[in-house]
């Protein structure tokens, strides 16, 4: 394995692991900071006790995971330098505005009235507090619009061309940033959020259920959680769905491994439960499965929103074959191609660059024609095979059934838990529902980490698609300094983890030895 | 807007953050004092005191990150990317920060209340000089090259290479350190008169605050000035460009010097920011009672870090030099995002003044009543 090779191996472990314990906080923030927000305001407008105890309690859990959400948020934006320099520099034009926007217009908005939610109780009037407490909900919201717009042009970039004298891409269009993909990405993402926020209120309201402490507030808090929790789940599928039909559009090949599909066919079944074969490559002739059960026409419906729609395998689209929406035959550039493209722009690239230097107009003029002509393709330049342009097929697909299968768990749980919570007493009562709504906590967990894992992994190799693969974006840090700091991080995440665990469990705990109204 | 003038607002901008950030740094200063607090009870007050304000503090770095990412990239891939372990250190101990206000005195913290303020005294100290180093590389130059066309070469693409002790070696130099000891003990200094201000507490801890300001202050006086004479005495570059690449450096004797007094508005700005410093501290420790000269000292800190970032950036100034190669060194004109992208920004840049506004007036709506020991015994969320 080549020095650069493992340098991008752990850069991307490092950010991976960054990324993955980010995720693990900021969802509960999103929905959590939104919930309480609303049972404030049922407070102030009531002005009922139980509601202003139920509005601090979860507050209490609300800014133990604020805390170590913010800690990780701080190390992934600043890994874009210390890790993917390259990547800085590139894109840096573009990227970077989204993030200087987040930090004036989001974070600061979230981390000045955050101080206010926690702190300012007895200090200022309670329409300031609700007003500081509704602002920090949607400070966060707004911060992670901006960082999921700044993900999905990674994804889908567009608004930008190349600028050959600065050897890097510029933003021509602010607005086409917020593509479909990024709109899509955004609600889908946030409203995961309150779907977690959601589990995660009836999980620990079940565990006071269970220790039949408090149940009032108990209950009240679960006909919150499940109301809230079943319009983030609902909306985060519609949302799904249209990122699944982006996908198809834009990035053909995470769709095609995600479903593990080499060729594909018109009205393309979806495999709902599948074995992949792992000898299975894009260039032999293996089964894709060695046990299948298929939803006929499944993926044409998820990606085209037409039963009989042609959906491109990892084969096709390496040898740029698709059908276009009237089902004629088209050929797309094959990797082959692309790959030769890519060379082609790169070394027009620099022979501008020394037409320049001689001062050679005509030389530039003729290089800068084949530049754009192959540009779109810039980055297959960096392979020397096709198969450094294929995701890892098994995670991305195992990911996104993980996904699927949890989420419609969870779809149906939230129509469950209101049923029994509205129309019988059994949710107090029976121990066995209680648990189960308890066990289910840690799977929403899952089941949203997978999400981000099918996005993630879905477009390797590239961290801006078609432009500039992992290997050329990374920066140029010995392979063993990026590998004791990815121990360094994982570490300290992982002890800050299971502290934030141990402290939400006494508080939790403490909770139910005391009444709250 | 030409695409000059933007470069110019935006380094304007970041020198704003920069000031602001440094004034907050007032946050780690009390965190460096945690240690040797005394009691408990004034353990609790420093940490109370400083906790309704970490975030700024954070927000304000990110903020300063992201602002630096946006306007200035070239700056951002090579620094970051090249001086890793510095900034991989200042990461570290923000991270264990974040957490440690939050977490220090819930139950089932795990590690004990003692070792999250060891956290926090780490972040005081380790985060206040190694900012000062990262910063005092604007002036004494990094150990590094950047070659665009590094990014043809398909088996080692990266354009910006840096020293192969990535950060350490502007660490342990010793002049990087004397900026960084000096943030330190201004940060000290500046936090003993934020709680001379914040806390209500018994007469005895103000007068323990004043003493300790007496010293940091004295402290921070003297390397201040030993980093002053080293920049006015300092070689900077002077860079000639076409637009896009640097066409000539010139090594400049007294460059920052000259700066001051060509820019005569920054060594103004300078010398009111040093005045108004001198006063707040002066005014704190050896008046009677006196508890404002937080905003004096704040002020002029904002002042006098606007004016060193405007000396290093302004006048064809390399803002960061290049010891390795000078042609190499960043400016803010060849660092710089386009005109297209520093123009949208520009736009939303306006909307700063509301975000300060807000700010100002949760600050002094928070702080109107003062921290005392019985307050944060009967409030609900306290760290």
């Amino acid at each position: 394995m080549s020095d650069l090779t493992t340098i991008v191996d752990w850069s991307r472990l490092q950010f991976a692991v960054t990324a993955i314990y980010h995720w693990l906080f900021v969802p509960l923030t999103l929905g959590l900071s939104v919930m309480v927000a609303i049972m404030e305001s049922i407070y102030l407008k009531t002005k009922a006790e139980k509601w202003l105890q139920t509005t601090k309690f979860w507050m209490r859990l609300f800014g133990i995971n604020f805390a170590i959400g913010v800690a990780t948020g701080i190390i992934l934006e600043f890994e874009f330098g210390t890790n993917w320099s390259n990547y800085s520099w590139f894109v840096g034009d573009i990227f970077g505005a989204p993030l200087a926007i987040e930090g004036i217009l989001a974070f600061f908005m979230e981390s000045t009235f955050v101080a206010v939610m926690f702190f300012g109780w007895n200090k200022v009037s309670p329409k300031f507090h609700l007003a500081a407490t509704w602002l920090t909900a949607i400070g966060a919201t707004i911060s992670s619009l901006w960082i999921l717009v700044a993900n999905a042009w990674m994804q889908y970039p567009v608004g930008m061309e190349f600028d050959p004298d600065q050897m890097r891409n510029v933003m021509d269009n602010f607005w086409s940033l917020f593509s479909g993909i990024a709109i899509n990405k955004f609600f889908h993402a946030v409203l995961s959020g309150w779907a977690l926020a959601g589990v995660f209120v009836i999980g620990v309201s079940c565990w006071f259920l269970w220790k039949k402490r408090n149940v009032d507030f108990a209950i009240r808090s679960i006909k919150v959680g499940a109301w809230f929790g079943l319009a983030g789940m609902l909306l985060t599928m519609y949302t799904g769905d249209g990122s699944a039909v982006e996908v198809t559009k834009h990035q053909p090949m995470k769709l095609a491994a995600m479903e593990g599909l080499y060729h594909g066919h018109e009205g393309q079944s979806l495999a709902a439960v599948a074995v992949l074969n792992p000898n299975k490559d894009w260039n032999n002739d293996e089964d894709e499965y060695l046990f299948e059960i298929a939803i006929p026409n499944g993926l044409s419906i998820l990606g085209r929103h037409d039963m009989n729609a042609f959906i491109p395998g990892i084969t096709d689209i390496i040898n740029g074959v698709d059908i276009d929406e009237n089902g004629d035959t088209i050929n797309t550039v094959s990797y082959q191609d692309r790959i030769a493209m890519g060379k082609l722009a790169q070394q027009a690239l620099k022979n501008y660059g020394e037409a320049r230097e001689a001062g050679d107009s005509a030389a530039m003029t003729t290089a800068l024609t084949t530049l754009k002509e192959n540009y779109r393709f810039f980055g297959y330049g960096y392979f020397k095979s096709v198969d450094e342009a294929i995701p890892p097929v098994g995670l991305t697909f195992t990911m996104f059934r993980v996904m699927v299968i949890l989420g419609s768990y969870f779809l149906a749980f939230f129509v469950i838990v209101l049923f029994l919570v509205y129309r019988t007493t059994l949710m107090q009562k029976n121990a066995w529902i209680q648990w189960i709504a308890m066990a289910s906590v840690p799977f929403m967990w899952i089941c949203s980490e997978a999400g981000w894992a099918v996005a993630e992994v879905g477009r390797q190799p590239w961290t801006v698609q078609d432009l500039l693969p992992t290997i050329a974006s990374v920066s140029a840090v010995p392979a063993t300094s990026v590998m004791v700091t990815f121990w360094l991080f994982a570490l300290i995440f992982t002890v800050l983890l299971v502290a934030e665990v141990s402290i939400m469990c006494r508080q939790i705990s403490k909770a139910s030895k005391t009444t709250i109204a | 807007m030409t695409l000059e003038y933007l470069q110019n607002y935006w380094w304007l901008l970041v020198s704003v953050l920069g000031g602001i950030l440094v004034f907050l740094l007032f946050v780690q200063g009390g965190q460096s004092m945690l240690l040797n607090a005394g009691s408990d009870l004034r353990r609790d007050l420093i940490v109370n005191s400083m906790g309704s304000k970490w975030e700024l503090t954070f927000t304000t770095l990110v903020t300063f990150g992201g602002a630096a990412f946006a306007s200035f990239p070239l700056f951002y891939s090579t620094s970051f990317g090249g001086a890793y372990w510095l900034w991989i250190l200042i990461l570290f101990s923000f991270v264990v920060q974040a957490v440690s206000y939050e977490f220090r005195r819930k139950k089932g913290n795990l590690y004990g209340t003692r070792t999250y303020d060891i956290f926090l005294f780490l972040n005081g100290c380790v985060g206040c000089i190694l900012l000062g180093v990262a910063v005092s590389m604007f002036f004494f130059g990094a150990e590094f090259t950047v070659n665009k066309g590094n990014l043809l070469i398909g088996s080692a693409p990266v354009i910006s290479q840096w020293a192969p002790t990535h950060g350490f070696e502007a660490i342990f130099n010793w002049k990087n350190l004397i900026l960084g000891v000096a943030v330190l003990f201004l940060a000290r200094t500046q936090a003993c008169l934020y709680m001379m201000n914040n806390i209500a507490d018994d007469e005895d801890f103000f007068k323990t605050l004043k003493v300790k300001a007496l010293i940091n202050g004295g402290i921070f006086v003297v390397f201040f000035l030993w980093f002053l004479a080293m920049l006015l005495t300092a070689t900077g570059y002077t860079v000639i460009s076409d637009g896009i690449r640097t066409t000539e450096v010139i090594e400049t004797p007294f460059k920052y010097f000259h700066n001051y007094v060509e820019m005569w508005w920054a060594g103004v700005t300078l010398l009111l920011g040093v005045v108004l410093v001198l006063f707040g501290w002066g005014k704190a420790c050896f008046c009677n009672h006196y508890t404002k000269g937080i905003w004096f000292t704040g002020i002029g800190t904002f002042l006098v870090v606007a004016s060193l970032f405007w000396v290093a950036g302004y006048n064809d100034t390399a803002f960061y030099p290049s010891l390795m190669n000078p042609m190499d060194s960043l400016t803010i004109r060849n660092a710089s995002s386009s005109k297209f992208t520093l123009e949208v920004m520009s736009y939303v840049s306006i909307l700063i003044p509301f975000v300060l506004g807000y700010i100002a007036y949760v600050w002094y709506s928070m702080d109107k009543k003062k921290l005392t020991p019985e307050e944060l015994e009967k409030t609900d969320h306290k760290y």
